[in-house]
């Protein structure tokens, strides 16, 4: 099933050492540069997520956040640079002299089951019914059997509050409920990281507070990994252990959301809380 | 010159009928080959690589440049030993292929992009994005144009006639011509497309609306 040649696990020498931290981190961008034609994105960005850390990412409107969540999800190639996913390169594969190279289709796509995303416009397959938008990849990536699967999406539909709506299309569905069977559905895959675009972004105000509820209850009852972009604020401030300050596709500053929310460093971090405040 | 004779009406009806039979085989059969066909097609258009592209672009030019009659001639004079309306319907079919698959195109480049990095994200393979998620979506857009089409080949069945598949037209031509009785025969064929295709094209406007175009 691996990858043919050489094994894609991480020889501790090749790690640059970023920090002093011991242990490897979850996610580590390694001066990721991302560019569109001449317009440069990402400039050599470096950060790290820990395994189980739960990262909320601010920062102005176009100062990169999205990308970066496009770019771990494997739905953008970077430019240049290594993002490294639990000690794997994430984009990359070996070759036999131990350089990298862009990896192909087939390997991309081992990479993304780790990693699960939900979208701002949830994305549901509007042809399927709830359970079967929750089943399908289990059952055609994981290879679980079907009624294994649909099991586990009941209960994940329990866990999101939505357990009537098994039959449901999603046109039947709110947006808010769209969101949940949409956070429903990528956790189906188990994945170790899970990356969340603004999220309650398209809902209606009096939604959004049922969808952050149900996030911050994933944060503390599972250990899985979180990379959230926001506007929220409290949610930044309640559920996550590390806040990321981006500006112009590098991080301004980073540190827990107290520090930052209350006594941030950069004086660009204070325009922008102030701003959106 | 002269009246209009029923008698001869009545006498061509079965004929015709029989001929009918062929016609709607021609038709079904065409169509069914012009809706897989167009679909592999449409598909193939989106390949990575320009060794599918640029060759099924080339081939399609082609058969959208030279009329329909060039081509069955063509084929029917190429391929003696097959069966007439094997050749008519394969070509029919071909011939509307390069049709259809503009219209899968258009179907599913109408499908979300956000569709597309959902199944990324879920890490389904490329034959369970299409089967599962693409092709239903873009398939139910484009099921009225599929059908306007299966009308006009339904329509253009008459030249098969030319390379002697005994349709309904080559049977009124024949009776026409063994009795003399051209008007009689082609007014009847003439009602029997319009009866035929006039509530399959108002079923397609009903489906239209409830597919909401
Ligand atoms: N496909 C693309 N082609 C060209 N430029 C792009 C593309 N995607 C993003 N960009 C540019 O990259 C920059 C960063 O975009 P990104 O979407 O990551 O910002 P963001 O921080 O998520 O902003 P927002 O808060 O508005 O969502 C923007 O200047 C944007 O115009
Ligand atoms: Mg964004």
């Amino acid at each position: 099933m691996a990858t043919d040649s050489a094994p894609l696990k991480e020889p501790a020498d090749a790690t640059p050492a970023t920090g002093t931290a011991a242990v490897e981190p979850l996610v580590r961008f390694d001066k990721v540069v991302k560019r569109y034609g001449d317009h440069v994105v990402l400039d050599e960005l470096d950060f790290t997520v820990r395994r189980g850390e739960h990262v909320t990412l601010i920062g102005p409107s176009g100062s990169g956040k999205t990308t970066i969540l496009r770019l771990l999800m494997t739905l953008e190639k970077v430019s240049d640079g290594v993002i490294w996913v639990d000690g794997s390169p994430l984009s990359h594969v070996r070759t036999a002299d131990g350089s990298l190279k862009p990896a192909g289709e087939k390997q991309l796509r081992e990479s993304r089951k780790k990693i699960g995303m939900v979208f701002q416009q949830f994305n549901l397959f509007p042809n399927m019914k709830v359970l079967q938008n929750i089943t399908e990849a289990p059952v055609n990536v994981l290879g679980m059997a079907r009624e294994e699967a649909e099991a586990r999406a009941v209960d994940l539909l329990d866990l999101v509050g939505l357990s009537g709506k098994v039959d449901a299309h999603p046109s039947q569905l709110s947006g808010g409920q769209q969101q949940r069977v949409a956070i429903a559905r990528a956790l189906a895959m188990r994945p170790e990281i899970l990356l969340l675009d603004e999220v309650t972004s398209a809902l209606d105000p009096e939604l959004v507070a049922g969808v952050l509820d149900l996030l911050g209850d994933i944060a503390r009852s599972t250990d899985i990994t979180m990379l959230c972009v926001t506007h929220e604020m409290n949610f930044a401030r309640d559920v996550s252990k590390k806040v990321l300050m981006f500006d112009a596709g590098r991080v301004v500053e980073s540190g827990s959301p107290e520090k930052i929310f209350s006594d941030p460093e950069h004086e660009r971090t204070r325009e922008f809380l102030n701003a959106v405040l | 010159m002269n009246a209009f004779d029923w008698d001869a009406v009545g006498e061509a009806l079965p004929l015709l009928l029989e001929g009918f039979r062929v016609t709607l085989l021609a038709t079904v059969l065409g169509t069914l080959v012009a809706a897989v066909l167009g679909l592999a097609i449409a598909v193939a258009g989106r390949a990575p690589s320009r060794l599918v592209t640029v060759p099924v672009k080339a081939v399609m030019e082609f058969i959208r440049s030279t009329p329909l009659l060039v081509q069955l001639v063509g084929a029917a004079a190429l391929f003696t030993s097959v069966e007439p309306l094997t050749i008519g319907i394969v070509v029919l079919g071909v011939h509307y292929a390069t049709y259809t698959s503009e219209v899968y195109r258009a179907g599913i480049d109408g499908v979300p992009k956000g569709q597309w990095e959902a199944c990324r994200a879920l890490s389904l393979s490329p034959r369970r994005t299409w089967q599962a998620v693409i092709l239903p979506q873009a398939v139910r857009n484009v099921l009225p144009a599929l059908g306007n089409y299966a009308i006009s080949m339904f329509k253009e069945t008459p030249f098969l006639a030319v390379i002697t598949v005994q349709e309904m037209v080559f049977e009124a031509r024949k009776y026409g011509a063994d009795h003399f009785a051209y008007t009689e025969a082609f007014t009847l064929a003439g009602l029997v497309f319009l009866v035929a295709s006039y509530p399959t094209s108002l079923l397609m406007r009903k489906l239209e609306k409830r597919l909401g175009h």
